[in-house]
């Protein structure tokens, strides 16, 4: 294995010598296979971005080498976060994240903050809607809230996915704006947690518009309000008259709640300037493609591109939030 | 229901296509090596392949993809029965007469008996996909927390009181199976839990690592012991065996159809293809006449967790077409790859891409008969392994175990992980103490513990959701029947003696 890996690097930078003496010079290439983590569970939200990225830039032929995506979910992600910070200046190592950048050091206490690793870009941010089932009467949030605030506390049900993460996060959010508790149920994955909606085990979710879509379509959910300053701009019909710019913010349905998930990269601490410019460099074209256009438009995602000081500005802000949300909510892990 | 045939036998016609036929049989052959080595399973074969299909067109994708999966399902079962190491989860039972029975000199019957029932499992899984998918696409949907644990509880409880060991220390291992399954993550409360500050058990105790260690290593530990030679090297090497034993098969009808329905059932749920092997295991243990003679090397032994694992492991599929839920690791990654040849799982998928799922579904049809032909032609080459001496096949275990151990996380501690459970196996098996039900706990418990944990929520703290519909009851009673069968049996046994006895003297 490891006279076979020398012998694949030194063709590697060969082809890359060539590349750097025929071209317009290029400071950073990558010499082998580029791994990017991903901090959970297959078939989830980042899983999905990081493997449609993956095929891409392989489909597309736009890096050297080709990507490797693993999935390290221990610890609600803290396995992968740890991983990246200790793969010190490794110029071949990129972790997508969730909202578990900021909650699962807060929640677990594992000595992992964001500032440990090197911002590279943000790709997306991830819109939260709040779904109902279709044969219920709810027909409004305001329908909805109202049934919760005529009911007991604990009588309705929101299924989420992981426990003292985003999902859980934007319920205490509703219950402190209703005044009525709800029943959280935490779920292992976005895709569970929506087929439970479906098949009535609980009584709303605050799925991801990718997670839900399907059965949105498919008339089994639907959507009540978007978590998000202003409605989504995807104006093309999902089902026969609806698209997602028809779904009212939740502020306008008289629930002043705004979150949103990051879906962006970072690397490992102290690696070259010049490597984070050359991801940068290629996500932006990544961001050309008809596939990434495709997965934004069925997502829904908010296209929001940032790098370099705005990325870390917006961080630091996320971060802010998420620990006055988890302090109120009293999940914050004992020192 | 006629347009649907329609659809499949177009489906076959694409299937059937030179390019798509090659891919198949690529796929099934990388399949079944993925399959054989420890840890690195379907799911993760599927995965480093995956990038290679961007280029296809979605149909021959899926079909290379999902022939890889089968071709893992088969592979499964070759080192479970030549080396006591389970190559995946649900072989784990298999290993239970299987490798009892090449040690008798018999590899060749076992094999024979594990790659046909696969087929057996898998085609009636298809069956039921193709007849019935609406149907069972909305039985799926009933299955809330409170059904799903109802489903574990019936997997442990039919499982619970097999094993000749004394009843305290099967119970003693499946405890320290629950225990090792509690470490890592609750998620529940979103806390770490018996991790004592140590990063590398984040994650928890893999049921690989463990399966791996405890079976793999510790047997090659105790083969050392036993004078460095396998035994069952006398296995015959020719075809004549796969015919000989086909001749036997016809008689477990019972059990292929019993294992069948329980693999169906428990991959559409979705369980898995893991508790059903157990369960099917179970139960046949506890209803055939050889029942007593199990875990010696009795072929039905072999025959029925290797049907139920692929009759769960192919309907597991469905759930994963028609709701966007993946039954499995496998088909996790498989839905990834849907999403990136642009198509939506769902519930619309049957309508708006017909070509798509036919095309899968002939795939299902073709790449087990086409697995099945590959795997039986080289029974007599995988029996003659056995043959090569053990101080040269030992070490490439060995190495084969830590790559495998290796893979499931990309983790080193992983490898000393599984040389601590290895020797942990060992000290259990001189003991007498029982593997199984610790394995079982491992894999089974924080799962069974998620769902109990859920229902609880919802029912907020009140046991009777358990009971609360006809769906639920009837899985619970069925386990505490289970669980309580030997006592029922004996009041049984008592009652006709008592019925006979006063009727005697009247006759």
């Amino acid at each position: 294995m490891e006279s076979r890996n020398r012998f694949f690097f030194a063709g590697a930078a060969l082809v890359g010598g060539v590349l750097a003496l025929s071209g317009p010079a290029r400071a950073w290439e990558p010499t082998h296979p580029i791994e990017i983590v991903v901090p959970a569970g297959t078939g989830g939200g980042a899983d999905q971005m990081a493997r449609v990225m993956q095929g891409i830039i392989s489909k597309h032929g736009l890096s050297k080498q080709s990507i490797v995506v693993i999935n390290k979910s221990g610890g609600a992600g803290g396995e992968g976060f740890l991983d990246v910070k200790n793969s010190k200046g490794d110029d071949h190592k990129l972790i997508i994240t969730l909202s578990n950048l900021f909650t699962t050091p807060l929640a677990t206490g594992i000595p992992f903050s964001w500032k440990d690793l090197t911002p590279v870009a943000m790709m997306a941010l991830d819109e939260f809607i709040l779904w109902v089932n279709a044969d219920k009467p709810y027909k409004t949030a305001k329908d909805y809230i109202d049934a919760i605030k005529a009911a007991p506390d604990n009588t309705f049900k929101m299924g989420g996915t992981g426990s003292k993460q985003e999902d859980q996060i934007i319920t205490i959010a509703i219950e402190k704006v209703i005044g009525k508790k709800l029943t959280y149920i935490p779920y292992k994955g976005g895709g569970e947690v929506a087929v439970q909606l479906v098949g009535g085990h609980v009584d709303s979710t605050v799925n991801n518009p990718i997670e839900a879509v399907a059965h949105w379509r498919a008339g089994k959910l639907r959507p009540l309000c978007v978590f998000d300053s202003k409605r989504l701009d995807y104006h093309d019909k999902i089902t026969g008259n609806m698209s997602w710019n028809d779904i009212p913010t939740c502020k306008e349905s008289g629930l002043d709640i705004e979150y949103l998930m990051l879906r962006g990269y970072f690397m490992p601490p102290g690696v070259s300037k010049d490597a984070v410019a050359y991801y940068v460099d290629l996500f932006k074209k990544v961001r050309e493609t008809p596939e990434w256009k495709k997965l934004m438009n069925d997502g829904a995602y908010n296209q929001s591109f940032m790098t370099g000081e705005a990325y870390v500005k917006w961080l630091e802000s996320a971060e802010k939030l998420h620990e006055d949300l988890m302090r109120s909510a009293g999940f914050l892990a004992k020192k | 229901m006629l347009a649907d045939f329609g659809n499949l036998f177009h489906g076959f016609a694409v299937v059937a296509q030179p390019f798509n036929l090659v891919l198949m049989v690529i796929g099934i052959v990388l399949g079944v090596i993925v399959g054989v080595l420890p840890g690195l399973g379907g799911a993760n074969g599927v995965a480093i392949l995956l990038p290679l299909t961007f280029s296809m067109s979605p149909t021959s994708a899926i079909i290379m993809l999902s022939c890889i999966y089968w071709g893992a399902l088969f592979g499964g079962a070759i080192t479970s029965i030549l080396f006591n190491i389970p190559g995946e989860p649900w072989s784990v039972a298999t290993t239970f007469d299987g490798y009892p029975m090449a040690q008798k000199g018999q590899a060749g019957q076992a094999l024979t008996a594990a790659f046909t029932s696969s087929f057996v499992g898998a085609l009636f899984a298809v069956l039921v996909i193709t007849l019935i998918a609406p149907l069972v696409a909305n039985f799926a949907l009933k299955f809330g927390p409170p059904e799903i644990f109802s489903v574990y509880f019936l997997a442990f409880c039919s499982f619970v009181g097999l094993s000749k060991e004394p009843p305290f220390k099967t119970i003693a291992s499946m405890m320290l199976g629950f225990g090792l399954g509690a470490v890592g993550l609750d998620q529940m409360t979103g806390q770490l839990r018996l991790t004592f500050g140590a990063e590398q058990l984040l994650n928890g105790f893999d049921f690989l690592i463990a399966v791996i260690g405890l079976f793999g290593i510790g047997e090659i530990l105790l083969t050392m012991e036993e004078g460095l030679s396998f035994r069952g090297k006398t296995a015959k090497l020719n075809m004549k065996v796969v015919l000989e034993t086909w001749a036997r098969l016809p008689r477990y009808w019972l059990i292929y159809l019993r294992s069948c329905l329980i693999g169906c059932w428990m991959g559409i749920s979705p369980a898995g293809a893991t508790p059903a092997s157990f369960m099917s295991y179970g139960i046949a243990k506890r209803i055939s006449k050889n029942g007593h003679k199990f875990g010696t090397g009795e072929i039905e032994g072999v025959v029925a967790p290797e049907t139920a694992a692929h009759a769960a492991g192919t309907s597991a599929l469905l759930p994963m077409i028609s709701l966007g839920v993946p039954g499995s690791p496998t088909a996790a990654v498989l839905l990834g790859g849907l999403l990136i040849w642009g198509l939506q799982p769902g519930p619309l998928l049957f309508t708006e891409q017909k070509d798509f799922v036919w095309g899968l579904i002939a795939s299902m049809y073709m790449g087990n008969i086409v697995g099945l032909l590959i795997v039986l032609t080289c029974v007599p080459f995988f029996a003659s392994i056995l043959r090569i001496p053990f101080s040269v096949i030992a070490p490439i275990i060995m190495v084969f175990c830590a790559i495998g151990a290796y893979t499931v996380h990309n983790n080193t501690f992983d490898v000393v992980m599984m040389l601590v459970f290895g020797v942990m196996g060992y000290f259990m098996k001189k003991t007498n103490y029982p593997l199984a039900p610790m394995v079982l706990a491992i894999v089974l418990g924080d799962k069974a513990e998620e769902g109990f944990r859920q229902s609880l929520l919802s029912s907020q703290g009140n046991l009777g959701v358990f009971f609360s519909n006809g769906l639920v009851s009837t899985i619970m009673t069925l386990g505490l029947i289970a669980l309580f069968w030997p006592v029922i049996q004996t009041l049984l046994v008592r009652a006709r003696d008592l019925i006979n006895g006063t009727l005697r003297p009247a006759g």
